[in-house]
Parts: structure tokens; sequence; C-alpha cells
């Protein structure tokens, strides 16, 4: 681990703290330092500021699992999975899939990496193109760096809308002519098509109907099962996070603050943020819902132009905000076996 | 609560209170390319004075077309026709026009969903309510201000006095509401419609906007009707709940009846479909097979049907009469949900290790795979 935490700047080496993962089981991919920050330029063009949408990131995910990633919209929960899996291009910090150095992959070799890491997107209305039909959308991953008959893509295609609960014959149809549900099962057939190891699920069911929700949650579990994948679920839809994540990571203004499995987290949540976070969920029980008393979170999360010093949450935190909160910056350590939280106060 | 209204045959969920807003049989359709789009057939609805009701559907249910129906804001090829559509004793099918629109903004009030379309990029938020006030209230200049001030303050609005100025981009999200909020509240209204008020915002911004929504209910002696899809924010909030499926209304109760007991199959089956963030899983989620109904002439049937584990011929060829029940729930569907044997939250499965809860929506179950 030290090791790694030397290829990364200083100013980052100092951040990097526990590895939110036991080096013993089988990791498929791991950030160490992970930054993201998006310059903004002014009317001249020059850069004026920076927006530290990832800053800081330690993360390793086990294959086979799924990982829950859970905030607020803002706390580049997206730009965190899209920089994992080289949809955009890390500022610092280093990524490693299946054993291999992936930060800095390009050309061919991305194109690789692409063919082993897929995204399914949020939106089923945007992310399908209204020209092609579900055929050359489904095939368009496939052709790349590959050359198939007509004969085996019609094969392959076929196949995969079976496993996605479709017919074969759907294939001819366009995206208008499918509801939500449907679109977002050629997206998830989409993703397949190169027979990846790790999905990117970038808030899959969000813009699902609640009846659709679970269809699409249990085909990606059955999905998982039988391809042996591993999922990184991006969500902001906490139960649905819980029941299908394996693990759980909280993350506030470009930091992770909690890593936990996901029963831990939900029945003992540690940091301020996540316990915040958390009683805020609602509660499909009335009776419980009357029970559960809220901790309620004054203001709104800080621009991440301007990031707080210190503890990041030290604005908004109910508990704490001595003058310790405000100077150091709390890393992520373990609190109990795969429990890691980034809270100085935790004991 | 044994009380029933009068018309036995219509809805007759008893509200404890007085009644603010009654409809009967609201039908709305749209005309368009030919075709007849019926958004809404056959709504009752009943609100009391001062209770937080519910209306609970999916996207295209007809919850949102229905309220709008009510307010009169639908475009020009929507048709609505109601039996009876009362406000507060008068009958707001005779109005003309403007007498509606008189009512509709002073003593009814909306709020939408987007906060951020619902505002006008280049006027201040100050103009934004001045021109509320100086419409339904007459007041303007100082007058106007100060109550724009005391709206704005009402809803928790850090240091109103200078946020008057300032454009709606200046805001965030969960601002923009609690703006358009003090926008609703500035006539007094006697009800606020709010149309899914938190699905753009985060949770913890959601969790601030209904105690907000909460506490103007109670000090106000506001009614309320909140539309939602999410069961989590209404099971939280309200006393009552109405559920709308495919058009029509097919269960009506108190929530706390609805959620532990729902006498519809769609009830039961949109509340398996819901993990609760307080459980720990016990098995696959039941998710409800098919798609919702189209609403371009849709047959005499419930809208249901289709996806029903429990559907027989006779729910294809009629739609179904009400039902009622001790509780007070009434229930569109042609089996007596007792002899279904439809489960609720809380009750069977296996006791929830963190806090004692049952489940009994996340089990197996076979006969509801998918299709």
């Amino acid at each position: 681990m030290d090791n790694q935490n030397q290829q990364v700047t200083p100013e980052e080496a100092v951040r990097c703290g526990a590895k939110a993962a036991d080096a013993s089981s089988d990791v498929i991919l791991e950030a160490t330092g992970l930054c993201k920050h998006f310059p903004v330029h002014n009317f001249f063009g020059r850069t004026k500021q920076v927006v530290r949408a990832v800053d800081g990131i330690d993360l390793a995910i086990r294959r086979g699992e799924t990982f829950g990633l859970v905030g607020e919209s803002g706390c580049g929960k997206s730009t965190l999975g899209r920089t994992l899996i080289r949809m955009y291009e890390p500022t610092s910090g280093k990524i490693v899939f299946d054993g291999h150095d992936i930060t800095s992959a390009h050309g061919r070799e991305l194109a690789d990496i692409h063919r082993k890491m897929q995204i399914i997107f949020q939106d089923p209305y945007m992310s399908l193109d209204p020209h092609m039909n579900v055929r050359q959308i489904i095939a368009e991953p496939m052709r790349v760096g590959a050359k198939l008959t007509d004969d085996e893509i019609d094969a392959r295609v076929a196949e995969l809308l079976v496993n996605v609960g479709m017919r074969p014959d759907d294939m001819y149809k366009f995206a208008y002519e499918f509801s939500g549900g449907q679109r977002q099962r050629v997206g998830i057939a989409r993703a397949l098509s190169v027979r990846p190891e790790f999905i990117l699920c970038d808030e899959p069911i969000s813009a699902l109907d609640v009846s659709i929700q679970a269809q699409v949650v249990n085909m990606l579990e059955d999905l998982q099962q039988q391809m042996g994948l591993t999922y990184l679920f991006v969500a902001h839809d906490l139960s649905m996070v819980r029941h299908i994540s394996t693990r759980i990571g909280v993350m506030y203004l470009g930091r992770l603050v909690e890593v936990a499995p996901a029963d831990e987290l939900y029945e003992n949540p540690l940091h301020p943020y996540t316990r915040a976070l958390l009683s805020a969920a609602p509660i499909p029980d009335p009776k419980l819902a009357r029970e559960t008393r809220r901790i309620a979170l004054e203001g709104e999360l800080p621009s991440p132009l301007h990031v707080p010093s210190g503890c990041r949450f030290h604005t908004r935190c109910p508990q704490c905000s001595c003058e310790g909160c405000k100077q150091v910056e709390p890393t992520l350590r373990e609190v109990t076996p795969g429990h890691f939280v980034a809270c100085d106060q935790v004991q | 609560m044994a009380a029933e209204n009068n018309e036995a045959s219509a809805k007759g969920t008893p509200s404890p209170r007085g009644e603010l807003l009654r409809v009967r049989n609201l039908r709305t359709t749209f005309h368009s390319h030919r075709r007849l789009i019926k958004a809404v057939r056959g709504m009752d609805l009943t609100v009391g004075d001062g209770e937080f009701l519910a209306i609970v559907g999916e996207s295209g249910s007809g919850k949102s077309v229905a309220m709008k129906s009510i307010m009169g804001l639908l475009p020009k090829n929507a048709e609505v026709k109601a039996d009876k559509l009362e406000f507060a004793g008068k009958n707001m099918l005779a109005m003309s026009a403007k007498e509606r629109r008189g009512m509709c903004g002073s003593q009814i009030a909306m709020i939408f969903q987007d906060p951020m379309t619902s505002l006008d990029p280049v006027k201040t938020i100050g103009k934004h309510l001045f021109e509320v006030l100086k419409r339904h209230r007459g007041l303007t200049g100082a007058a106007a201000r100060e109550e724009a001030i005391h709206a704005l303050d009402q809803v928790g609005i850090p240091s109103p006095a200078q946020r008057l100025d300032r454009y709606p981009h200046e805001f965030s999200g969960g601002m923009r509401q609690r703006v358009l909020i003090a926008m609703a509240l500035c006539c007094k209204p006697r009800l606020l419609i709010a149309d899914e008020p938190t699905t753009a915002l985060d949770v913890t911004i959601q969790a601030q906007i209904l105690d907000l929504l909460r506490r103007l209910r109670d000090e106000e002696g506001m009614s309320v009707v909140l539309i939602s899809h999410d069961l989590g924010v209404v099971a939280s909030l309200c006393d009552r709940v109405e559920v709308m499926y495919g058009g029509m209304a097919l269960e009506s109760g108190l929530v706390d009846d609805v959620f532990e007991r729902p006498r519809h199959p769609y009830t039961s089956a949109l509340l398996g479909a819901v993990p609760n963030p307080n459980e720990r899983r016990s098995g696959r989620l039941i998710s409800i097979p098919g798609t919702p109904p189209s609403l371009v002439n849709p047959p005499d049937a419930c809208p249901f049907a289709d996806r029903c584990k429990f559907a027989a011929d006779v729910c294809r060829t009629m739609v179904p009469e009400w039902r009622n029940y001790p509780t007070g729930q009434i229930a569109r569907c042609a089996f007596d949900a007792d002899a279904l044997g439809l489960v609720g939250v809380g009750q069977g499965g296996e006791p929830c290790v963190c806090c004692g809860a049952k489940t009994g929506n996340v089990k197996d179950d076979e006969s509801a795979k998918e299709a």
C-alpha cells in the first residue's frame, strides 16, 4: 500500500488513509488517492477556479460484489464512477483494474479496458439513439475492434435480448416503441454485449416507475449471478441501495466519509453525515416512520468550488464543530473490521 | 369513523372534519390526433378541512392531470367533466372562467415538481411574489414588500429582505421550492396542492421541505393534497391516501390502514416492490409483471387486470364497483380483499434484526415472477 502511495503526488499521499478493503480478498478494481478536478474557465479562457468533484478517494471493489455509492447530488458519486471506468481522465491518483494499472491507458489499451468495464446510464430516454434500431444499438460496442458477420451479430443480439427478458424479434424495433423499463433493458443488453466483468450502474432505476424498478433490480441480480459480474451501483434511493449492495460507500463533497457492509452501515452508521442521510430516507411504513427520529441537517451541500477546510462536513455537522474539525481533515480509518469511517470524533 | 357519507355508492372514506373539496366522477379526456386519451376516468375525491391527503400513483396514472383539471390548468385540448365539483360548498362547475381563476390561486394554490423551471429566470424572487400579491390581494408597494418578506420568512429562507432582490439562478433547488411554497402561501390558501414537490430534490432537502409542509398544515390549518409516487414520503406525512392507476382511483383509506392492510391487489403489489431501508434484505423483491396500461381508448375493465395475479374474466369485462371495508377503506376490486390474503408492510416474514419489524414485502414469491 505504501508503494502505491509513493507514486501519487505528495499532496495526495497525505490524504491517503486506510484502504477500504482487506488485502486478502480478490480485488477487481482499486483506486488510490484518486482525484478528478474540473477547471472552470473565465471569459478570457483562463482557468480561474477548480471544481474538486472527486478529491482523494481510496477504494477497493472485490470481484463479484455490488458496491453501492450514495450521497447527495453534486457529491461526485457519478464522477467517481466514470473516472474509475476511465470515461474521464483522472487528475491524479492511481486506478488498478484486474492487476493492471489503467490510470493512463489510451488507444487500443483503453478500448480493451472498456470491453471489460461497461456502464448502464440513468436515463433510458437519452441514452439510446433514436435513429438506430435495437440490433444496431446492441451491436455497436461489439463491432469495436472485432470483425463479426451478420449472422454472428444476429445470434448474439438475440441471446442478449433473451437474457434481459425481451423477445429476439424486438431487435428490429426502435427505442421509441418501448416503455422506460424496456429501454433500460436494451441499455443493459448493450452493456452486456462485450461480456464485461465490471459494470458501472449509474442510477439505473431512478427514472423508472416503482413497479418497474423491482423488475430491473431483480434482473440485474440474476445477471450478476449468471455471469459473475461486479457492479458499482450509484444511486440516491437509499432503500434500493441497501437491498442490492454488498458494501456501501457514502460520499460527501468528493470524499468517501464511510464504507461498510450494507447491513452494518444501516444498522450502525458512525459518521454524522451518514446518520443524517439515512434518517432522512422515507420509510414506507407509517408506524415505523412516526417512531423514527429524523436528524435534521441544516443548510445545503457547499459548492465543490469552495470546499470547507478541515473536515468537509463541519459546516453542517450536528455533532461537532470544534477547532480540530475545522483544521484537520480526517482520513478513512477502520473502526471495526470492514467498517471504515472518516471522522475523528468516532471512537 | 363509521359515519358514512350519504352517497353510499360513491367514495366514502369519512373525513373527521368538515369537507373542503368534493369531487365526484371526474373525467378528463385529451383530444389528440383523432385519438382520445382518457387520462382520468372516474375519480372521486374528498378533502377535509386541515387534512393531509396523498394521491399515490405511477407516471401516467392520472394523478397530476386530475388535480390540474380541478385547478383548470390544462391545455385547450383537454375536456374536463364531473358530476360534482365543489370547493367550500361552492359549485365550481357553475362558475365563470374568471371567477374560477380568482379562486384558484387565492383559495387553492398549487406547487409543482420542478422548482428549476417553475420560476421565471429574468424576474427577481420579489417580483414573483409581488405579482401574486397584487393579483389576488391587491397589495402594492411597501405593503406588498412587507407581506413578501413575511412569506419568505415563513418558509424558512434566511435573511428574506435581501433575498427579495435576488434572481432564481442564485437559489439552490431546495430554496427555489421554498420560494414556490411562499408564492402559494402569500394568499393564505385553504387548500395547497403539492405535485411531487420533492421529486427533484435530495433526501436531506426533501426532509426539510416535507417538515415545512407538515408545519404549515399544523400552524395554518391548511389542507394539503400531496401528489407523489414515493410510498415512503406518503407513509411519514399523510393522514389519508388515495391510490391511482391507469386513470382510476383504486383504493382509498387512512394511511395506517392502507399500508398495514391493503385491500386492492395493486396497492399490495406496490408495497411489495419497495424495499424498506430499515430492514435487512430477505429475498428478491416481488416485482409486478408487465407495464402500465395505455390510456388510448381503454376498455371497460379493471385497469390492473392484465398485471394482477388474481385477475379473472369478470375483471376484464367490467369496471369493478367500490367495496367498503370496516376500517373505512374502500377499494375498487371485484374480489373481497380478505379472501385474497393481501399483505401490506409489517406482516409476515422474518422479524428484522435491527428494529424488530417484520418484513412482509420482500418474500420470494414464485407466482409473482416476471413475465
